[in-house]
């Protein structure tokens, strides 16, 4: 056993760290098209305090090292690009406290989507969160790292908005908290102190979040997803506004495929509806489709396709199976809603380029104060031609989301480098700063968010 | 191109105008019904064009045998005014798109139930009723390519069905049926009522559902055990495709020994499940489709239903959670009949 391995098994036990080749496989690489490079060591503590001591060991003999939470992203950010340690943070999965009046959670960084719904529909079955359209095991705090949204994106904006505290493990070991818990023991608020939360987007290159405290919201009784139809995209963000300004739905996507057929070419718009009766729902499907897109039906413009009682989230999985051997990768990013028409002409354009079955959706952040926009490419694994291909599109619409004046949301390797090309020079000496300041020895998931 | 098969004549001659008359969702007069399906039929635009909900029912009201609901259809079609808008006609079109490569063709010859588009309902099929009878539609990836296209009705599409249709009859004559048992009966109507209305070929004899049921249920009927529950039955469109066939609903209660509740919204005057309703073009459709839900349902308890009966797929959809909600079980023809033999179908509770 070497030293590393052995000064690891000393803070986790042998069970829970490993070199084997086997094993450093499967943290090799994520489902999407980024190449694959296999950690040193890969390690799952169960609490800070081995959280801690890893760090201090990569520091002093200046190992890379990464977090992992689900291992979702699609973009190859938990990649372990330069080798060094990899974190499970699995184990680390208890919901700590929920407080039902203040409404909000307190979880480890390894408790996963599915793990806090079914345990707020058990226990506080009037509480729900902001789950995203990502698998279920995707983790709340990867979730964070990466600014997701999830299906109350419309009324309250990014799941990193909903932050009401944070408990980080620095590079260099210390634990340092982020609002109302820095200064006692309760997790309500992340203001009013001095904004120094330098972590979220940061992809763990700034340290390790341990803890969070995140906001909860009301579980109305009856949620349910209405859905509307046009076939001129020019419509989109205007009824996009229209129904923003309603503030009576919970999460808002448009989107266009080409497979099945029946959205090949057109504009589907879900509207997300909760209430807690069936007056209540009325009231507000007459208010939406009725009062908001009544015009639109009477002119012949557009269509009401109906409501279906109970929550189907975005599935933009299922482009997996466009194409045999099914992978996918997509392109997200945070645009202004009139930007619709052009991304979704777009994403077709590049898509017909290589020869891949066209799916775009766009999701409604906040009141229409902007959406994220995302272009996704199905290729074959087993088939490098469909990687390539995959990852050339990609690529492209990485370009085309800075020329569009919008910015790449969770960017790998190659959107990143586009947007630190643009980035204000004060901006990047800032990055710069907070990095060397938190990170002296650059161990944390290195080659992500480079600061030259 | 196929044409249909509407006589004039006959409307000049028909005492009632009862394709009119009789409608559940427009209050027109005799005369004024003569005028309009006069007007209709010389190809004028006229407000029934504008106002039907396509529910399908003047086919069966019409005493003289021609086909009005075929020609609202077409002439809405000519005249440009679908009864829905265009987006969502165009969803449609291409909904009926097969798009999972080419079916499997095992030749049969003999008879075979036909699932038509709903190759996912496969668990209402299974048990004895259905033993020893082969299948074909059973892959929901292949099942457009026996999609019966009459869906198009209700969106003023003649020409998608007169353009689809023979290649849909050829990929199941390639099965060589001698009958095709249609789980659907708007797939029955389909080559029954449709076909022969429009001159196209049907190259297999078509047999009603709940003929083929009723016949099953006759020669398993030492194992039935009467049910001895009230049922309301909910009528669906495409039903009035073929009205020689709804006798068979009667018959099939009789012999599983449950009661259909009497009620206002049966047999002729069935109230549609408001699907296509509530998508429509004419201001308000959506909140008329929940009304006449409601009423329809008010109705059923009233009478005292326990079960909801359901043909169609489609109405069970929009139908079956507001059915529920009220007490009411919903449930498909076929699974009622197997429980009547003993049966107990998936999902049931």
């Amino acid at each position: 056993m070497d030293n590393i391995l052995r000064s690891l098994a000393d803070i986790v036990d042998e069970t829970h760290v490993s070199n084997r080749q086997e094993e450093l496989f499967i943290y090799s690489f994520d489902l999407g098209t980024a190449e694959p490079r296999r950690p040193d060591y890969v390690v799952s503590p169960e609490s800070v305090e081995q959280i801690q001591a890893i760090l201090r060991l990569a520091n002093r003999n200046k190992i890379p090292v990464v977090p992992l939470g689900g291992g979702l992203s699609l973009a190859g950010l938990a990649v372990p690009l330069k080798g060094g340690i990899l974190i499970d943070l699995k184990r680390m999965d208890r919901i700590i406290e929920v407080n039902e009046k203040s409404r909000y959670a307190v979880l480890e960084c390894g408790v996963s989507q599915a793990q806090l719904t079914s345990y707020l529909e058990k226990h506080h079955p009037q509480l729900t969160h902001s789950e995203p359209g990502a698998p279920p095991t995707a983790t709340i705090a990867g979730n964070l790292m990466i600014h997701g949204q999830g299906d109350l994106a419309q009324p309250y904006g990014f799941n990193s908005d909903l932050i009401n505290g944070l408990e980080v493990v620095l590079p260099t070991g210390e634990i340092c908290r982020l609002g109302s818990c820095a200064v006692g023991s309760e997790w309500f608020t992340n203001h009013p102190l001095p904004d120094i939360n330098v972590f979220l987007g940061w992809y763990g290159t700034t340290g390790i979040i341990t803890k969070l405290s995140m906001r909860l919201f009301p579980a109305k009784r009856i949620r349910g997803t209405g859905q509307f139809v046009v076939d001129n995209e020019e419509l989109v963000p205007e009824i996009l506004f229209k129904l923003t300004h309603t503030q009576m739905a919970e999460d808002i996507i448009a989107y266009s495929r080409a497979i099945p057929p029946f959205s090949d070419g057109l504009q589907h718009i879900t509207v997300n509806i909760a209430a807690d009766t069936e007056k209540e729902l009325e009231w507000k499907q007459e208010i939406l489709w009725d009062d908001t897109l009544g015009e639109y039906i009477r002119n012949g413009d557009g269509a009401y396709l109906g409501f279906t009682m109970g929550l189907e989230r975005p599935q933009i999985s299922k482009t997996s199976d466009y194409k045999k051997g099914g992978g996918f990768e997509y392109v997200g990013s945070i645009m202004p809603i009139e930007k619709y028409p052009d991304c979704y002409r777009i994403g077709r354009k590049i898509s017909e380029k290589h020869n891949i079955p066209y799916t775009v959706t766009g999701r409604c952040v906040g009141v229409g104060h902007s959406m994220m926009f995302a272009w996704t490419y199905a290729f074959n694994r087993a088939e490098p031609d469909t990687i390539r291909h995959a990852k050339e599109a990609l690529h492209e619409t990485d370009d085309i989301v800075v020329e569009l004046g919008g910015v790449i949301w969770k960017p790998g390797i190659y959107g990143q480098k586009l947007i630190m090309e643009r980035l204000d020079p004060a901006t990047r000496e800032l990055m710069k700063k907070i990095k060397k300041l938190l990170d002296p020895n650059g161990i944390m998931n290195p080659g992500n968010w480079d600061v030259k | 191109m196929y044409e249909l098969k509407f006589n004039i004549e006959k409307c000049l001659d028909c005492p009632s105008q009862a394709c009119l008359t009789k409608c559940q969702y427009m209050n027109i007069d005799s005369k004024t019904a003569k005028n309009e399906i006069i007007k209709i039929a010389q190809g004028e635009d006229s407000f029934v064009l504008h106002n039907c909900v396509t529910c399908y029912a003047c086919e069966e009201y019409c005493p003289m045998g021609n086909h009005p609901f075929y020609l609202i259809v077409e002439r809405q079609e000519a005249l440009d005014c679908a009864p829905v808008p265009r987006p969502l006609i165009k969803r449609a079109i291409k909904l009926g798109i097969p798009f999972r490569g080419e079916p499997e063709i095992k030749p049969i010859d003999g008879p075979a139930l036909n699932m038509g588009a709903f190759s996912e309902l496969m668990p209402l099929i299974q048990g004895k009723l259905f033993e020893n009878i082969p299948v074909i539609s059973t892959d929901a990836r292949k099942m457009f390519h026996y999609f019966c296209q009459l869906m198009y009705l209700h969106y003023a599409k003649s020409s998608v069905i007169k353009e689809r249709l023979p290649g849909i009859i050829n990929t199941i004559a390639r099965h060589k049926p001698t009958q095709l048992i249609c789980f659907h009966d708007e797939c029955y109507g389909t080559y029954a009522s449709y076909c022969p209305a429009v001159g196209i070929d049907v190259p297999f004899e078509p047999v009603h559902f709940y003929e083929f049921l009723f016949e099953r249920l006759m020669e398993l009927k030492a194992l039935i055990k009467p049910m001895n529950l009230k049922v309301a039955y909910q009528r669906p469109c495409s039903s009035r495709l073929s009205p020689d066939k709804h006798l068979f609903v009667n018959r099939i209660f009789e012999l599983i020994g449950v009661e259909i509740v009497k009620r206002t919204y049966s047999d002729e005057n069935a109230l549609c499940c408001a699907g296509t309703i509530q998508g429509q073009r004419v201001e308000g459709s959506r909140k008329r489709a929940r009304e006449l839900q409601r009423k329809n349902i008010e109705d059923m308890k009233k009478a005292g239903a326990q079960i909801c009966v359901f043909n169609c797929p489609a109405c069970f959809q929009t139908l079956g959670r507001i059915v529920s909600e009220n007490g009411i079980k919903p449930i498909h023809m076929s699974d009622l009949c197997r429980l009547a033999i003993g049966e107990k179908p998936t999902g049931w509770r």
